[in-house]
């Protein structure tokens, strides 16, 4: 009997739970706040679908409820993915060390 | 592409996500990770493009948004204070949840285009999953948007309870399950709308009681909830990096959720249900008698720090209300000049998230090899001269050990009575979060420093 293709996608679903679990533990707290905006910037992946979304139809109708919604589902992930990244790269780069001639 | 080639490149861009998150380890290998994120954001959204294969005119319109988007976002990123990092963190929470609601309801709509079957057929695990990522979508969407409101101040912080509340979050949890089945039972895209709308007013009524204090478990809450969305529409649209980024947020949102619990010897739930500093304080107002502080000025804190030898800093909201990081620093300074000895101690839940000290004391210059977490820390007040409390209060609340009765009891606190003396700079005597009174008020060798945190800062560094 052949497998479901969806028992793939769970075994990826679950393996990366533990991933994500055991990655998380190994970030030091003081990058906490760079961790929630960068989680947030990655998980505006999601813009994939809205792109599909967007591109959907033929091209007499560009503009049915189903292209809009994923129009504006682009821009708001796309908020999320430049505001996110921008923002991290920002934080992180005020993480200094101590400067050793003092 | 084909569909093989693009599944390939999906997963390249989950496994760059994956080390985007390892390089937060330390701060050295950070900005590298943020590297692999990008390059992961980029070749996914590459690949959908190539994916699509026929253009239809539409494309213009997706470039357009996107462009619309992606300056909005880097505008707001370069203009925003670090201070409203956690307003904008659950903003961005926000919008996360409402893409996912948008495009599950673009794929029930339009479902030919992501390959699940004709308008009122759509396969019945498609449905499933396409419901589950709507539903936690809309919950992140409005529960986000209330935290920001109450982060933001344009709502109240404090809780907002009423009877029988638990009960009516429970029925309708149950009901998006009922819903969910009558779904996939019948096709009808009425029960579609209705779950949305129900989903909706659960993360209103979710996140409405939860007061502005216990912010830090619910903006890692919803962080984690952004990302079980996104798996959601991941396994809709059978998309790899989607389940897989999904999986990561999530369980990284849990985790800091823990943490932030954790910090507060609270549980999960004590905080989801919620109402905390809104119960009646009943012994502890009663018998409220007067009791004498020793208050000074910044002459005399600077006295103070100046014979000391070694200083610890607590940092809590109350600096980034005032903004102080800055001046902070060059308090600092001028310590050092004296050689004295200066670390800076950090209680997991200071602040309205997780890491909001660390940021705006980096944002202020100070290098992170000097700021402690505090089990790394809590030992050394012991042989400390001075404890500068900056804004903090409850987390330095000695009760928390010696007083079963009191609310704290328990949650894991900064021993700075153990410092030869203590500095507060507060406002006023009020207390804090908690609504209970800090012992570490009154004790003899305690200086209270009233006046905003900044300007304290700075007239003592003027004193040094």
């Amino acid at each position: 009997m052949e497998i479901d293709p969806f028992i793939f996608r769970l075994s990826i679903f679950i393996l990366s739970i533990f991933i994500g679990y055991y990655v998380v533990w190994s970030v030091t707290p003081s990058l906490h706040t760079p961790l929630m905006s960068v989680t947030n910037a990655i998980s505006s992946v999601i813009i994939v679908g809205a792109i599909i979304a967007g591109l959907a139809g033929n091209s007499d109708s560009v503009f049915t409820i189903s292209n809009i919604l994923g129009f504006i589902a682009i821009s708001l992930a796309a908020v999320n993915i430049f505001g996110g990244f921008l923002v991290t790269q920002r934080m992180l780069q005020m993480y200094k060390k101590k400067k050793k001639d003092k | 592409m084909s569909a093989n080639l693009s599944a390939i490149f999906y997963l390249i861009s989950g496994v760059l996500f994956i080390l985007a998150l390892r390089g937060l380890s330390s701060p050295e290998t950070s900005r590298q990770g943020n590297f692999f994120g990008i390059l992961g954001m980029t070749i996914a959204i590459t690949v959908t493009f190539l994916s699509v294969g026929s253009f239809s005119s539409g494309l213009i319109y997706v470039l357009i948004f996107l462009l619309i988007g992606g300056l909005i976002g880097a505008f707001i990123a370069y203009k925003i204070p670090m201070t409203a990092m956690p307003e904008l963190v659950a903003g961005f929470h926000s919008l996360v949840g409402l893409s996912a609601v948008f495009v599950a309801i673009s794929a029930f709509l339009n479902p030919e285009a992501f390959n699940l079957g004709l308008p009122g057929s759509i396969k019945l695990a498609s449905l499933v999953e396409m419901s589950i990522g709507a539903a936690v979508g809309a919950i992140t969407f409005s529960g986000s948007i209330i935290a920001f409101l109450k982060l933001q101040g344009i709502m109240s912080g404090s809780p907002i309870t009423f009877r029988g509340q638990h009960l009516l979050n429970a029925l309708l949890l149950i009901s998006i399950i009922v819903l969910t089945y009558l779904l996939c039972s019948t096709q009808s895209s009425n029960f579609f709308w209705i779950l949305l709308a129900v989903s909706f007013l659960i993360g209103f009524l979710l996140i409405i009681p939860i007061g502005g204090a216990d912010m830090p478990v619910v903006i890692s809450m919803l962080n984690s909830y952004s990302g079980w969305a996104a798996a959601g529409i991941g396994f809709t649209l059978e998309n790899s990096a989607l389940i897989i980024t999904g999986a990561l947020v999530g369980s990284s949102g849990a985790i800091l959720s823990y943490i932030m619990c954790k910090g507060m010897n609270r549980s999960f739930f004590n905080v989801i249900l919620g109402g905390f500093g809104a119960t009646e304080q009943s012994a502890s107002l009663g018998d409220k008698e007067y009791r004498p502080v020793k208050s000074g000025n910044a002459e005399d804190a600077a006295f103070l720090m100046k014979n000391a030898s070694s200083v610890i800093i607590v940092p809590g909201y109350g600096m980034a209300v005032a903004q102080a990081q800055h001046a902070l620093r060059e308090m600092v300074d001028t310590l050092k000049k004296n050689d004295i000895k200066v670390t800076y101690a950090i209680h997991p839940v200071a602040g309205r998230m997780p890491g909001h000290m660390n940021v705006l004391l980096a944002e202020a210059n100070v290098p992170y090899d000097e700021v402690f977490e505090l089990e790394e820390i809590n030992n050394d007040f012991a042989n400390a001269d001075v404890a500068f409390v900056i804004g903090a209060n409850d987390v330095t609340n000695p009760a928390a050990k010696s007083d079963p009765q009191s609310p704290i009891y328990g949650m894991p606190v900064l021993d700075v009575e153990k410092c030869k003396s203590v500095l507060f700079v507060k406002r006023s005597l009020s207390s804090g979060y908690a609504g209970i009174d800090n012992d570490l008020f009154y004790k003899e060798n305690t200086l209270m420093l009233f006046a905003d945190a900044k300007k304290m800062t700075e007239d003592i560094t003027k004193n040094l």
